[in-house]
């Protein structure tokens, strides 16, 4: 059987340069020490992006993106079609939490100054991925065609609205008319399987090719420990052999990338597999009642968890702030914050000094700004 | 020059403007110059005018008073050989009333959809009759409608709107002093508001039965028993069509039973139970019926069947909510539920025939469709067992390849563990 495997090998490798292509994984280290299992979370989030690809074909093999078939396409998937309460199960909670993993895979490389210099890129790609992912979870959340989403959307393109001079247009961009109509679901059909796919495979394959090429960050004390140690190793191999032993320091070790880490990874992704699973058997996504644009809209109506710190904080707002509207002047603050946070790496000029202490002190009020909003939200 | 003899035309239109504002205006007569008063004084009839259904559309005091309403002077205005007739006298109201509203040419100017024959009607009511007799005390238009807060009966406001229109009848019919001279019983009020139309209007269902849709309004009467059966059959069709062939019709007829309210009463009418047909206690049946007889039989009969349908609809009932409950979707099942529902619902009418076979088909029926409605959510149950079991077989299979994972780095990682010493 071996021996199969190595010629077939030998056959690939004399057609496409295998080795070649296989040698930087060879090389590919991953950095060990205290904070080494926020490492775990970009993959996470990479499997579970894998995992919305496969459900989502999936689904499109039954999905019909129309206001009268929509609803009971989706509703003939979770009835009819042999597992397809699973597939519809797993795609919508692996959604959640992948938008999860993402904002936790953000903050990590935040809070351990991944963004600094040379991976300012790297950085401002996973943030417009994380963008993009939003964009998956608004699109996909008026698919069903029900009237939580119907209302929801509703909701979130008038938001749209408040944007100053564009707002009327990005409105009726977002919703193809005036109104939320079939016109809306096919659009955000289109957006949700063609548009946010392609311009997400370009941003990840950026991001996932910078950390390929940069190699993997670790925290600024480290990182000057080990560019220190490499400097005593080239020059003096002896004192850096007394250094270590002095230290003992385990923020030194590597691990290899391939198989180690792949496969303590690979043990994550299963243990993520278990929790989808557990989650689409035991709590089925709901389908609720059929959109209909006649009805009175429900009381209580709220975005998904991950729109509900922007959603209560604009309630919070008085009408009038200023001189613009109060909606128009949250959505403003917003806006700067996001774009001042995609900033990140060229407003920390110094991650280790005085600007890297004030951006972790306000990434710590953002995290709890964010988080309180949402149970408020929630409870709200 | 032409600047010149512009500049003096200029001058000549400003002296000819001024001069017409300096005259002091034509004095203008009031519009309601009653109302101008008695707005002063701040009485009743002045305040509630002012969103009374006349005084909105323009009509004045005088329209039912008579007199000048555009004079200042109160003699004037009030001046008897200018129509004034002061407050119109109880008997007079009817027919004051009607010389608009019976007026279909006029009506037709403010609501064309009104009707305009009150007047007739009400001369063939209870009220119209006595008052023609010289009663006094019987209700005219203003007992109803209010006399100065008149407003039109789609507004909650007015007297006459469903929801308030059984507490203005009552204000005579449920006062024993006011009833004494009529013999009338005084507590249909109370039993109306007992009944199953009351809490059905109660609700907000506008549509709901009040006094005036099984007495009529203007031509309030009771009626009789012969036309108990037509005025229920108004709104219960069905049951009134089922009653016409039924058994008891003709001897009921000939007994002088009033039909429904045989059964049903007339102003308590009770939220229907399947227990008042058959043969318990509770059952008006055996009001008439005694065991052995063929009507004890039947009676029985329906009353099982109904029952059985019953007790299969909440026993799927049972197990779709169980299932719904599990997170699984049952919207057909519960399609299939309200169907049997709807064979319920029909057999409860079929009873009026008081045709046991009829009432058994239907049952059949529904029968039928609370089986598959069951059988719908014990598929769904057994469904969810499925997954369960295959949660539990995939948990298993995914725990023993990360307890695998873990063997492997474990054993990759005792010999190659890298470091850079």
């Amino acid at each position: 059987m071996r021996k199969l495997a190595a010629r077939l090998y030998a056959w690939l490798d004399l057609r496409l340069n295998l080795d070649d292509l296989i040698a930087p994984l060879r090389h590919k280290t991953v950095p060990v020490h205290y904070f080494s299992f926020w490492y775990y979370l970009g993959g996470m989030t990479l499997f579970l992006f894998l995992v919305q690809i496969g459900t989502g074909i999936l689904l499109l093999l039954y999905y019909r993106p129309s206001p009268g078939e929509a609803f009971e396409s989706v509703q003939f998937i979770m009835t009819k079609v042999r597992f397809g309460w699973l597939i519809r199960g797993l795609h919508a909670w692996a959604a959640n939490l992948l938008i999860f993993t993402a904002v936790l895979h953000m903050f990590s490389t935040f809070f351990l100054k991944a963004y600094r210099a040379p991976r300012e890129l790297t950085w401002m790609s996973g943030c417009v991925s994380l963008f993009l992912f939003l964009c998956f979870g608004f699109s996909g959340y008026l698919l069903p065609w029900n009237e939580l989403a119907f209302f929801a959307t509703k909701v979130g393109t008038e938001m749209a609205a408040a944007v100053p001079l564009i707002g009327h247009w990005l409105l009726v961009f977002l919703r193809g008319g005036e109104e939320v109509t079939g016109a809306t679901l096919t659009r955000f059909f289109g957006f949700h399987v063609a548009v946010l796919p392609g311009i997400t495979l370009l941003f990840l394959a950026i991001h996932l090719g910078l950390i390929q090429r940069q190699g993997i960050s670790v925290p600024p004390g480290m990182d000057r420990a080990m560019h220190g140690l490499a400097y005593l190793r080239k020059h003096d191999p002896e004192a850096a052999r007394t250094w270590m032993e002095a230290a003992g320091s385990p923020e030194m070790r590597e691990m290899r990338f391939f198989p180690n880490f792949f496969l303590r990874e690979l043990m994550a992704w299963y243990v993520a597999l278990g929790v989808l699973a557990t989650l689409a058997a035991f709590d089925p996504w709901e389908l609720g009642v059929k959109a209909d644009a006649f009805a009175p809209t429900p009381a209580g109506i709220h975005p998904e968890w991950y729109f509900l710190a922007v959603f209560q904080s604009l309630k919070l707002l008085p009408a009038k702030l200023l001189w613009i509207e109060g909606e128009q002047f949250g959505l403003l603050v917003f806006s700067a914050a996001a774009l001042a946070w995609l900033l990140v790496p060229f407003i920390d000029r110094n991650p280790e000094g005085r600007s890297g202490r004030i951006l972790k002190v306000v990434g710590v009020a953002v995290v709890l700004y964010l988080t309180g909003m949402t149970v408020w939200g929630w409870l709200g | 020059m032409r600047t010149l003899r512009f500049s003096l035309l200029a001058v000549l239109a400003l002296a000819a403007t001024l001069a017409a504002l300096s005259q002091s205006p034509p004095e203008t007569k009031p519009a309601d110059a009653c109302l101008a008063c008695h707005s002063i004084l701040e009485d009743e009839p002045s305040k509630q005018f002012v969103d009374d259904i006349h005084g909105t559309r323009g009509l004045t005091c005088a329209a039912c008073h008579g007199g000048d309403p555009t004079v200042d002077d109160m003699a004037a205005g009030m001046n008897p050989a200018k129509g004034y007739i002061g407050i119109p006298k109880r008997a007079q109201i009817p027919q004051l009333c009607a010389r608009c509203h019976s007026d279909a040419a006029f009506m037709r100017t403010y609501n064309p959809s009104l009707r305009t024959d009150q007047l007739q009607q009400y001369r063939t009511s209870a009220h119209g009759r006595r008052l023609a007799q010289g009663d006094t005390g019987v209700a005219v238009c203003t007992d109803c409608h209010s006399v100065h807060g008149i407003r039109p009966a789609s507004n909650p406001l007015s007297s006459v709107h469903p929801l308030r229109l059984p507490e203005t009848c009552a204000t005579c019919h449920a006062n024993p002093e006011h009833m004494k001279p009529y013999k009338i019983p005084t507590d249909q009020f109370a039993d109306y508001r007992a009944s199953v139309h009351f809490q059905t209007l109660e609700g907000g269902d506008l549509s709901a039965p009040t006094c005036a849709t099984c007495h009529g309004n203007h031509g309030a009467a009771p009626p009789g028993v012969a036309s108990v059966e037509r005025v229920c059959g108004t709104c219960h069709v069905f049951q009134e069509q089922l009653f016409d062939r039924s058994p008891h019709k003709e001897p009921w007829a000939g007994l002088g039973f009033a039909s429904c309210s045989t059964c049903h009463s007339n102003h308590r009418i009770e939220r229907t139970r399947d227990v008042l047909v058959g043969t318990s206690p509770d059952a008006v049946c055996v009001r008439c019926h005694v065991e052995g007889d063929a009507g004890w039989t039947t009676a029985g009969n329906i009353n099982s069947q109904l029952s059985r349908l019953d007790t299969s609809l909440q026993d799927a009932t049972g197990v779709l909510d169980r299932a719904e409950r599990a997170g699984m979707d049952v919207s057909e099942g519960r399609i299939t539920l309200g169907n049997a529902h709807e064979k319920l619902i029909k057999a409860r009418v079929d009873v009026h025939a008081f045709n046991a076979p009829e009432v058994q088909a239907t049952v059949e029926g529904g029968l039928g469709l609370a089986g598959q409605a069951h059988q719908a959510g014990l598929d769904a149950l057994a469904e969810l067992a499925f997954r369960r079991k295959g949660l539990a077989l995939s948990l298993i299979i995914i725990a023993w390849v990360v307890l695998s994972l873990w063997l492997l780095i474990r054993h990759l990682e005792r010999p190659r563990q890298i470091s850079r010493q």
